[in-house]
């Protein structure tokens, strides 16, 4: 909201005015955010008021453009260009002379244009930094002064705009009463409320109103002025202040609810009263009504939203905007203002539903004071009166019984206890007080001082003791708190999950693999360019309903994806080769969704209810996933690179393992995207926890990455938790080393064999490794040649070459039982 | 040859002579100067001490000597070849010297040469910088809570005291998902933990979460629609905004340093009240030291606590949140948020393990 801080001080009792950044720094202070402050004093030199005498127009270029006689000054007359038509001869308007500056350092001077002299310029409201109405040149009500008159001091370009965003929370603050309160609290001054002022008596009904539903519409208020002059103009002072808080000038009618509006808090709308039929009742729309407002659209009703509706039927979408029926236009000199109270929630529905934000509607969202209607009818009602030459009806309309405040207590000392200050006496109820609440300072049960206080109307917000401790506390000055740190508790640092996820992390990071953080939103063509089946788990996505990207709704349920783009923008980038990871959650639905159950608030739910909250959130499981394209290790001056490849997959998931200090066993495996013959599934034990090797071919064609691009994820939740203890042995005799070459069926794992060698090889088996593998002439069509290093070792002697090749002809003997395995010769 | 027995004066035996001795080890130590390197060296060795070599041949002469001739004259042997073995050893030594040392000379590399064969990795720095954070209120007693990504709107907005239609609720720019009325949102905030924690441990709980979350911002250079946030809460008897206050500043001067500290501006979120935003003195700001707006705080509200079933007149509560993306983006001085998304390794290489 922006306001003139000569507006904001009218009617606080300041010794001596504040400066503007001393009142946005008061603000702030309370908890008022400020936007901006716009000083308007940017403007020097012979700004005057002119009379437009005659219009010249030029019509030899390619947009109209006048060559105007504009009377600057006893007998001065200039000939001035100007691009603007929205004036005519005999206005008055602002001109800016030869020598003047406006904002933006914009210095004028006589000059040639358009083949004229123009000696001077016709200044918009923007030009001279007033607002950002940029429609026309700025045409002032006639009257308003005389040619030559300064414009500086008729414009007020001595003032301040303060541009303020109040928390939601604060309805009342979307006003100037309301701002004008809290400036009165920070500097302690006295302040005329102009919300509490005085009401006369009406004289019966201005019309019949019914309410039908009580809970949308809590007091509607009617009022009429008849005879109101259709083309009287709204005085400058209030155009001026309309447009220095950004809304533009209409017409007096609805000049005057803005301004009122700005001024109280209270929405008004107003109506054509010619135009009105019967008696009005407030109530939801029907079903299939439909109501065209005053921006020419037919709007579609909802049961949901609250209507005005007269004989004719509906008249106009409560708070939120009027319908055009009932427009006030050019002709219209009766008019009926409304000003009510509708329910907050619905006014918020309405708005989201029709997509129609607007001034009134923001007010009533934030709950406007039930005490206002009336009042603020009656400015309205006088302001019409007295500048469009009306004459207030005796009736109004006052139906409805909106909810007050109700009294809140809590300890007067409840404040110190939450801020941790020992406040000085009386600053408690002083403070309540000073925001407009009747306070009443009791002793309890129990001799504790208590502190009842009835908040004001138009604090709503205020329900609970908490609520009036902020009030005390921001009042005072948070800077007043002091520094404190609370007794340290004792805690038990990480979980085990969480210290094995950072050192997952680390560990890639290590082996010189890079962390991205791709978004989890993906389109869910992605699973056609990676060739998942139709059935594929994998598809079955949660959508988001309002993505950013419209293709791209679907919550990740891998990890893989996300990786891939994020590879495809590095190589766009020129970066070729790659090895980047994620750690993430994915989001995988239930097969059976449960609906998330209607749960209220006010009490702890049941462990029932929690429960079943629980149930209804899909898994989201944290995966870990890597890929890598183009070169593991670089070429150099030390030779050749090498590319990476299925191995280097498998073993990133590994790493992970041993992370978790697991042993994943590696199984062979057909799932896209990768590889049918170069996909690894890894175990924990029997239980599948992830996948790795090379992409499937066509998925690399179809994405565009390098060949051979090669992933694997591990679903980091299915990696159990081992209890790590280990307690080596170390023997200090010398090991018995013996080769082995064994040839096999060429489909027989090498995982398997060596498992099958460990275990023959019994317990004086220390270690085994593979060092080749050979298929060939040699070995045969359909075999290959696996050759192992053995380690041999006995923890208690020195072990003789006789027992090693004991143990290594078991574990020759446990593998040809086995897989036939023969012995290579 | 003389023979055994045959009577005879030692000196007269040419070969025992002192001359004929210290000749032959002169001789011995010119030929061992001269060789070049060990092969020669080597070469010239049998000539000296080898059994034909000229003091072991006058040591066959010994035995022929009369007994009271014999020890002066076997001393004077091997004193004699002493020296020739000395001459031998430290012409040796002195050449094996020398060859260790060409050997080394020979195999000097450019010890300059560029070593980037395995390339290097990295973790994110929002990664690294909520570990960080963690850290700082781990050794302050607190625990890591930990909540999910797509979460109820009960815990996201109903248990956190945003009433159904307030607009506070429409201020989070939510990401909905299917159905309409799904009642499921991805988490704008890491506070739903908050309500998670409080429903699922035993008091006092002091717990921080840092984690992802969601709001339908476009991407831009300060705005990002996937974010994180790292949440503190602390619920316990007695906890005053004083102690939000004091916790705050060990937490500023944690990440900015000794001369940090924050302020608190009067603010509203519906979960918290009296509500405050943050801002904190940062002494390496850009341009010089000064404030920069950092997040939220407050005291849990206590219809929070009730819709917990943590009872508010016994026990009280602070809560904050701020959020990383942003934290990173002043503290390094990071001109674009885009960067900490899209994922370009020339941006998190520079990071390292840890940031």
């Amino acid at each position: 909201m922006r306001i003139p801080v000569t507006w904001l001080v009218e009617n606080l009792e300041f010794a001596e005015t504040p400066t503007p950044d001393q009142l946005a720094e008061a603000f702030v202070r309370i908890g008022i955010e400020v936007e901006d402050v716009h000083k308007l004093d940017s403007v020097t030199g012979p700004l005057v008021a002119g009379r437009v005498v005659e219009i010249e127009e030029l019509t030899e270029f390619k947009k109209p453009i006048r060559y105007c006689q504009v009377e600057v000054g006893p007998d001065q007359v200039n000939g001035i260009v100007c691009g603007a038509s929205n004036f005519q001869e005999g206005d008055t308007v602002v001109v800016a002379l030869p020598g003047a500056v406006l904002p933006g350092d914009f210095t004028i001077s006589a000059r040639k244009t358009y083949g004229k002299t123009s000696n001077g310029m016709i200044c918009s409201a923007r030009e001279l930094g007033l607002g950002d109405d940029h429609a026309g040149i700025m045409v002032l009500p006639s009257g308003t002064a005389q040619p030559g008159d300064d414009a500086i001091e008729l414009l007020g370009l001595g003032d301040t705009v303060i541009e303020v965003a109040p928390t939601p929370d604060r309805g009342y603050a979307f006003s100037v009463r309301g701002l004008a309160r809290e400036i009165a609290c920070a500097f302690d001054v006295p302040y005329r409320d102009p919300g509490l002022a005085e009401v006369p008596e009406g004289e019966g009904e201005v019309l019949p109103v019914h309410i039908e539903d009580r809970t949308a519409c809590s007091r509607f208020v009617a009022r009429r002025v008849s005879g109101v002059d259709p083309t009287a103009p709204t005085p400058w002072w209030m155009r001026r202040r309309l447009m220095l808080a950004g809304i533009r000038s209409i017409s007096l009618p609805v000049d005057v609810t803005n301004y009122v509006m700005l001024e109280l808090g209270q929405p008004l709308h107003a109506f054509d009263a010619s135009s009105v039929k019967g008696g009005l009742v407030v109530r939801r729309a029907a079903v299939g009504e439909k109501l065209t407002t005053l921006d020419e659209q037919v709007r579609a009703l909802d049961p949901d939203d609250i209507v005005i509706a007269d004989d004719s039927g509906v008249i106009s979408l409560a708070g939120v905007m009027g319908g055009a029926s009932t427009e006030v236009g050019a002709t219209s000199s009766d008019i009926l203002l409304e000003a009510a109270n509708w329910d907050p929630a619905s006014i918020a529905r309405t708005v989201r539903r029709h997509k129609l934000p607007s001034e009134a509607a923001k007010r009533f969202e934030r709950t406007v004071d039930p005490a206002l209607a009336p009042v603020a009818l009656e400015r309205a009602a006088r302001l019409l009166d007295m500048f469009g030459d009306g004459s207030i009806k005796p009736g109004r309309t006052d139906v409805g019984a909106p909810t007050l405040p109700a009294p809140v207590s809590m300890p007067i000392n409840l404040p110190d206890r939450v801020a941790g200050v020992l406040y000085g006496r009386g600053v408690t109820a002083r403070r309540l007080g000073q925001i407009g609440c009747q306070v009443e300072v009791t002793t309890g049960d129990g001799g504790a001082t208590m502190v009842t206080a009835v908040p004001p109307t138009w604090r709503a917000d205020l329900t609970q003791p908490a609520d009036l401790v902020e009030e005390v506390l921001r009042l005072e000055g948070y800077d007043t708190i002091p520094s404190t740190l609370p007794p340290a508790p004792a805690g038990r640092g990480l979980t085990e999950q969480q210290r094995r996820r950072r050192t997952v992390s680390r560990a890639l990071a290590e082996n010189g693999f890079v962390e991205v953080k791709p978004f989890p939103f993906m389109a869910p063509s992605v699973f056609d360019a990676l060739g998942l089946p139709a059935d594929d788990v994998r598809r079955n996505t949660v959508s988001v309903l309002n993505p950013l990207e419209s293709d791209k709704h679907a919550l990740a349920t891998t990890l893989v994806p996300g990786l891939l783009e994020t590879v495809q923008r590095n190589l766009a980038r020129g970066q070729k080769d790659l090895a980047v990871y994620t750690i993430a959650q994915v989001t995988l639905p239930r097969t059976q969704q449960v609906p998330v159950p209607d749960v209220g608030v006010g009490e702890r739910p049941s462990d029932a209810q929690v429960a079943s909250l629980l149930a209804a959130l899909p898994q989201q499981p944290v995966h870990v996933a890597a890929v890598l394209a183009g070169h593991r290790e670089h070429a150099g001056w030390w030779g050749k690179g090498r590319q990476a490849d299925w191995a280097d997959a498998v073993q990133a998931a590994r790493l992970v393992g041993q992370a978790y200090g697991v042993e994943l066993t590696v199984v062979a495996s057909d799932l896209a995207p990768w590889h049918p013959g170069r996909c690894a599934e890894l175990r924990v034990g029997d239980w599948p926890v992830g996948h790795a090797g090379e992409l499937h071919p066509k998925v690399v064609e179809a994405l565009g990455l390098p060949k051979r691009t090669v992933a694997m994820e591990l679903d980091l939740d299915a990696l159990p938790l081992s209890d790590n203890r280990p307690a080596p042995i170390v023997s200090a005799y010398p090991p018995v080393l013996l080769d082995v070459a064994v040839v096999v069926p060429v489909e027989v794992p090498a995982e398997q064999v060596a498992r099958v060698l460990r275990g023959g090889g019994g317990a004086l088996l220390e270690d085994i490794r593979l060092f080749d593998v050979y298929t060939g002439d040699q070995v045969g069509e359909g075999k290959r040649s696996l050759a192992y290093s053995l380690r041999f070792r006995a923890p208690d002697r020195t072990l003789t070459v006789d027992e090693a090749t004991a143990a290594r002809d078991a574990a020759v003997a446990a593998a040809a039982e086995r897989f036939g395995a023969v012995l290579r010769a | 040859m003389s023979g055994a027995n045959d009577p005879y004066d030692p000196k007269q035996v040419a070969a025992l002579s002192p001359e004929a001795l210290d000749a032959a080890v002169e001789q011995a130590r010119e030929a061992f100067a001269k060789a070049a390197d060990l092969d020669e060296l080597a070469a010239v060795k049998p000539s000296h001490l080898g059994d034909r070599s000229p003091v072991l041949l006058a040591r066959r002469e010994i035995g022929a000597l009369p007994p009271a001739a014999k020890a002066e004259a076997g001393k004077r042997v091997n004193v004699a070849q002493n020296a020739v073995k000395v001459a031998f050893e430290e012409r040796r030594a002195r050449l094996q010297a020398e060859r260790d040392e060409r050997v080394l000379r020979d195999e000097t590399v450019d010890v300059t040469l560029p070593w980037d064969r395995v390339p290097r990795g990295a973790r994110h720095p929002i990664s690294t910088l909520a570990e960080r954070i963690a850290d700082v209120f781990v050794a302050m007693g607190y625990e890591v809570a930990e909540g999910p990504e797509l979460e109820t709107e009960w815990f996201n907005f109903d248990a956190l005291n945003f009433g159904k239609d307030h607009p506070a609720r429409s201020m989070q720019d939510t990401f909905y998902v299917a159905p309409a009325d799904s009642g499921l949102v991805l988490r704008t905030h890491t506070s739903p933990v908050q309500a998670r924690t409080l429903l699922d441990r035993e008091l006092p709980v002091y717990v921080v979460c840092p984690g992802r979350t969601f709001r339908t911002d476009e991407l831009d250079a300060t705005h990002t629609p996937v974010f994180h946030q790292v949440e503190g809460l602390a619920v316990d008897k007695g906890l005053t905004m004083a102690h939000l206050k004091g916790t705050l500043d060990a937490f500023a001067r944690a990440m900015f340093g000794e001369d940090s500290k924050t302020r608190l501006r009067p603010s509203f979120f519906p979960f918290t009240e009296p509500s405050a935003e943050v801002d904190v003195w940062f002494p390496e700001k850009k341009g010089g030291a000064g404030w920069v707006e950092w997040g939220g705080c407050g005291m849990v509200n206590p219809n929070v606590l009730r819709n917990c079933g943590v009872d508010p007149d016994t026990y009280s509560g602070f809560a904050f949140g701020m959020g990383l993306e942003r934290t990173l983006q002043f503290r390094n001085g990071l001109p674009d948020m885009r960067d900490m998304v899209e994922g370009d390794v020339r941006f998190t290489q520079p990071f390292g393990t840890e940031a």
